[in-house]
């Protein structure tokens, strides 16, 4: 493999598969955990540290670390809101500008804009929310969540 | 003042907090990760390693690894379906919905009368939007859900991606270190 070759450019090799699927849970909690994980997988430990490197450079995993509990270190809501076609853009980048703000999306429905907040504590999240339908005189539609039924074990990737 | 002072959160300890602040963003990739963290937060590797052991078993770290963006893994379609469901029966049907393996997300959120009248979220990834469709036909027949209201929410552009920030009230006007990309399929 040519050294400059992008992880992009090309299928992702076995060892990028097995570091992209299997430790979705359960990283190891040692001193060195790619030392741990080289011992698992058959690799050394730089290869499996410069691997996920790489695979977080390129933005094929967003990080390595914990996935919180909804609701549980801080308050989280799911808000939607409908926007004019014209003004989603402008409204997005608006939704954007909030560091409480973590997934944003267009969906195809009336109500087109959709985006998760997440703060220190429901007062701060509640006031974001108010902020966003100040700014906009729009109305943002709160939907908490009540109840978690997923168990989140991670995503089983399918390879093509 | 200080670290993240609120009433309903339930991680209280002051270590704990900081050490959640200091991981959310992801473990920097260096050889002793958790030596790392520690020296930013004047503890030992040994402490952060049994605090993050501890929330983890205690649950307040539903999982602890590699979190992937699935659209740059190919997985390009991406449906929140939402379902009108009886209040008496939404606990066992979410529970069944959320054991099913193309759900990645499976939440009961209160309706809002006049605007919005689904209670029950999931989320389906998929590299189609055929494949999709087909896992949710195939997700109602197995789970008996024929007769329930529901909408299909595709995903069209999508904004900002980024993990949760549990940021502090000094912080929180920040710009955010996060990637925001826009992405239309």
């Amino acid at each position: 493999m040519a050294q400059k070759e992008s992880i992009l450019d090309r299928p992702l090799n076995e060892l990028e598969r097995r570091l992209l699927n299997d430790f979705q849970e359960g990283f190891p909690l040692t001193s060195r955990p790619f030392h741990t994980i080289a011992e698992r997988v058959g690799c050394t430990e730089d290869e499996a540290m410069c691997t996920l490197q790489q695979l977080q450079s390129h933005q094929l995993i967003s990080r390595v670390g914990p996935v919180f509990r909804p609701n549980r270190v801080g308050a989280s809501t799911l808000a939607a809101m409908e926007v004019p076609l014209d003004r989603l853009q402008a409204v997005a980048d608006i939704v954007n500008g909030y560091g409480e703000v973590n997934h944003n999306y267009e969906r195809e429905h009336r109500l087109n804009l959709w985006f998760v907040v997440t703060a220190a504590n429901r007062d701060m999240l509640e006031s974001v929310l108010q902020e966003i339908e100040h700014i906009t005189g729009l109305e943002v539609i709160d939907l908490p969540m009540i109840e978690d039924f997923h168990i989140n074990l991670g995503f089983p990737l399918q390879w093509v | 003042m200080g670290m993240i002072g609120n009433t309903e959160s339930l991680v209280s300890d002051p270590l704990d907090r900081e050490l959640v602040q200091a991981v959310q963003g992801g473990l920097p990739l260096v050889v002793n990760p958790y030596a790392a963290i520690a020296e930013q937060l004047g503890t030992s590797e040994t402490e952060v390693i049994r605090r993050l052991e501890r929330l983890l078993e205690i649950g307040d770290i539903r999982r602890f690894g590699v979190v992937v963006r699935h659209r740059e893994l190919g997985y390009r379609a991406n449906a929140m379906v939402v379902w009108d469901v009886n209040d008496k029966r939404v606990s066992k049907i979410g529970r069944l919905i959320g054991r099913q393996s193309c759900v990645t997300l499976c939440y009961r959120r209160p309706r809002r009368p006049g605007r919005w009248r689904y209670n029950l979220f999931c989320m389906i990834h998929g590299r189609s939007r055929e494949g999709v469709l087909n896992n949710l036909q195939a997700l109602i027949k197995k789970c008996g859900l024929e007769t329930i209201e529901h909408e299909v929410l595709f995903s069209r552009r999508r904004f900002k991606q980024c993990g949760a920030r549990y940021v502090t009230e000094k912080e929180s006007r920040d710009p955010v270190p996060c990637q925001t990309s826009l992405t239309v399929e």
